[in-house]
């Protein structure tokens, strides 16, 4: 530290006062200006230089996006440029750019509330004129997949990803010890929490400390009371539609649970992003767990014998007195890819045709492969190949036969009703809230 | 390097600290009155960062929060709506009561256990350099891994609470599902995070200690305690009023441990300002609402810091070594 200070010293004696400020000046400048600059381009290369930007949320699925962008590139002049924005800060990085000259031109969202504001704001490409261009599109995805990502019934999304509804897994072993049967009607599921009980296991496993599970029990139950109609009204008419009996019912049917101790002591405190509630779950400490399909691979990734031979699964059963389809179910149907509506003229035929190609049967097979169902509606002969073919075609028949596909509230509504959904439904189950005080929280977002 | 500076009493004799002795030489070398002190476009760089990057963004948050604004578009004027709103809003007032909570117990918790540790740290005891090492590990790992693994202790059922909660009061270890619990738990891992600061801040203030004081204490008889009421608590008050800024500013702020621990929960019992914020900001996208939430937070923040200095007298920097 003392050489160069001395320098510096020595340096500044030897210059005229007025040189050094100005070039210290101009220093300072330079360095602002580079910071500057440094924010304006921080991004991808933006829309302007003649590639295709398309950002992806990256996970262990990436992969399946990493060859179709190979793929396409080879048949395209327009070439595919992909950007996998790591998980966690995906929506926010999303949120932020769309509107800036960064905006990607196509890209991974989950449909609904994801994409209503841009919709809002006209900054996406509908894509019902090109769908009724070319009707082997449209009919080459599951109907009420394809739908749950519409807003106001309009199409922006191209179904991309896996399907993941959500089912009510069991343990086998935990039940062939009990001699119990996985539930087909609601007295079934009841008469299976005191038996479970009664042999010192938690009948569901529940991570209470992540709301969205929670969510997850109601959705289904005001699906089964009311049908799908309800969140429907809740959708288009907006909050006062909670009013709806079903919802009432739902919250006193989970206010039963909870006073039965169908989900255990500790719940309040058990989570799911560390695994809490999955190893309780495959330990064989509870019984059932209601979970989206994610949940096989989170198994086989961390419990892989238990995934292998103990993991059951099974449909939610239907309530008595509910007017709702035991058929239907609810989850995310699926992941979209969009488009910018900025992007014009032969970068749009090539944004169109670049999402095409996730309706092709060697996508789908690169998704099986992942171990994902893909909701193209001809996947049905590809699906011996996923490696657990059982699995895959439960699912993708449970999809295929629902009536209706209820996305997740929190992803289905507008994003400023997530938070205030998440803590009501939190405090229902933590007993902080009563059924009806639920609904008029609800009536109040 | 402290440690060499204070390992031997200074001898009467010895030439003045460095700063006063560069602030001469300069003087004599150059002997114009004023250029031995840099001049003001020497700050420029810093000066023009800390603008760019410090007080515009300030400044934008202050107008965003008269606008409604979701992130995408142009940001439309709502004049005082956030701000009625912001008195309303029960979730508001119960975060900025929960921050406020969280502050003090922080103050009460950190300060003595940091006092102890630092003033002890500060000694010459066998094994301390080791002994201060370890307790000076938690502040080197990221408060995002530290809140990770603290969350997988406090698993009800696989993690450390399972053993421990029914002893400590909550059955089955239903310990981050209550409200008590949890902030409680926001509170201990934050302290046990931060706490290694503070106690290196006054291990440094209580090494500045003259050791004559202490010699002189001896000779008349003054014990350990003693000498450390007499001595040591007086001569760490500008130490003691530095560390609280820090602290009470950084219990203000906390946000990574209450994220990851507790995701604000149960309900909204742990759900601080910085966290509402954050709520309203970046899962809302009610930046608007947010940047109201952020100027109360800047706001409170600053008052209470210019308080602390204020009311201890730090800011007239009186000296604790006057007359030595």
């Amino acid at each position: 530290m003392r050489i160069p200070r001395s320098r510096a010293r020595a340096r500044a004696r030897s210059r005229s006062r007025s040189t050094l400020r100005a070039s210290t000046l101009a220093a300072a400048l330079l360095l602002a200006g580079t910071a500057l600059a440094g924010c304006g381009s921080g991004g991808p290369g933006g829309s302007d230089d003649g590639s295709l930007d398309v950002w992806v949320y990256q996970d262990a699925s990436t992969k399946v996006q990493r060859e179709v962008v190979k793929r396409f590139n080879k048949t395209s002049d327009i070439k595919a440029k992909l950007t996998q924005v790591p998980g966690e800060g995906y929506s926010d990085k999303m949120r932020t750019s769309m509107g800036t000259p960064n905006a990607p031109d196509v890209f991974f969202n989950w449909g609904g509330g994801s994409i209503s504001d841009f919709v809002k704001k006209d900054m996406l490409l509908g894509l019902d004129p090109a769908m009724d261009k070319d009707p082997e599109l449209k009919k080459a995805f599951i109907p009420t997949i394809l739908d749950a990502g519409a807003i106001d019934g309009k199409h922006y999304g191209i179904p991309m990803r896996g399907m993941q509804p959500v089912i009510l897994f069991y343990n086998k072993d935990v039940f062939t010890d009990a001699g119990a049967r996985p539930p087909k009607s609601w007295d079934d599921l009841l008469k299976l929490i005191d038996t479970f009980k009664g042999e010192g296991v938690t009948p569901f496993a529940l991570a209470g400390t992540d709301p969205w599970t929670e969510l997850m029990w109601v959705e289904y139950l005001v699906d089964r009371y009311g049908g799908a109609g309800v969140f429907q009204k809740i959708q288009s008419q907006g909050m006062a539609a909670w009013d709806d009996p079903a919802v009432l019912k739902a919250a006193q049917t989970i206010k039963d649970l909870v006073d039965r101790g169908a989900f255990g002591k500790n719940y309040k405190s058990v989570n799911y992003t560390a695994d809490g509630a999955s190893t309780l779950f495959a330990k064989g400490k509870a019984a059932m767990h209601l979970m989206g399909s994610w949940e096989y691979a989170n198994q086989k990734a961390n419990q892989p014998a238990f995934a292998k031979s103990g993991l059951g699964w099974t449909t939610f059963p239907a309530v008595p007195g509910g007017s709702g389809d035991p058929k239907s179910v609810v989850g995310n149907p699926t992941n979209y890819w969009s488009i910018n509506a900025k992007v014009k003229g032969d970068k749009q035929k090539a944004a169109l045709e670049f999402v095409k190609f996730a309706a092709r049967q060697d996508y789908s097979g690169d998704l099986i492969a992942n171990g994902d169902v893909p909701a193209t509606s001809d996947a049905t002969s590809l699906l011996g190949k996923h490696e657990n073919p059982d699995y895959a075609r439960f699912q993708y028949d449970l999809v295929k036969r629902a009536p209706d596909f209820t996305l997740s509230w929190d992803q289905a509504l507008p994003a400023k009703y997530t938070p205030p959904l998440h803590t009501t439904v939190q405090k229902l189950f933590n007993g902080q809230l009563g059924p009806a005080e639920f609904v008029d929280a609800l009536k109040g977002m | 390097m402290a440690d060499a500076a204070t390992r031997e009493p200074r001898p009467a004799h010895e030439p003045r600290p460095a700063h006063e002795r560069r602030r001469s030489v300069g003087r004599s070398e150059v002997g114009w009155p004023g250029v031995g002190r840099p001049g003001v476009v020497w700050a420029l760089p810093g000066a023009l960062f800390f603008v760019f990057f410090a007080v515009a963004p300030m400044v934008l948050v202050g107008a965003l929060a008269f606008t409604d604004w979701d992130g995408i578009g142009t940001p439309s004027w709502t004049g005082m709506s956030n701000w009625s709103r912001l008195w309303d809003d029960p979730e508001t007032h119960q975060a900025i009561w929960l921050s406020l909570v969280l502050t003090v117990l922080t103050w009460v918790f950190q300060t003595p256990l940091a006092l102890l540790l630092g003033v002890w740290a500060a000694g010459r005891q066998r094994n301390r350099a080791v002994l201060s090492a370890i307790f000076f590990l938690p502040l080197l790992g990221s408060s995002v891994a530290l809140a990770l693994v603290w969350k997988s202790l406090l698993d009800p059922n696989f993690g450390l609470i399972a053993d421990i909660g029914p002893a400590l009061g909550f059955a089955d270890g239903d310990l981050l599902g209550s409200s008590k619990g949890a902030f409680g738990a926001v509170l201990f891992v934050t302290a046990w995070q931060f706490i290694p600061l503070h106690t290196l801040i006054y291990q440094g203030g209580a090494r500045a200690i003259p050791r004559s004081l202490y010699d002189a204490a001896a000779i008349d008889g003054a014990g350990t305690v003693r000498q450390f009421f007499s001595i040591t608590l007086p001569q760490l008050r500008n130490t003691i009023v530095t560390s609280s800024v820090i602290m009470v500013v950084g219990a203000l702020t906390f946000f990574d441990t209450v994220l990851i621990l507790t995701k604000g929960g149960p309900g909204t019992d742990t759900t601080i300002v910085p966290y509402l914020m954050y709520r309203n900001g970046f899962q809302a996208f009610d930046l608007g609402y947010a940047s109201a939430v952020a100027t109360i937070l800047v706001v409170v923040a600053t008052t209470v810091s210019l308080l602390l200095v204020r009311l201890t007298g730090f800011a007239a920097m009186r000296s604790t070594r006057e007359g030595m």
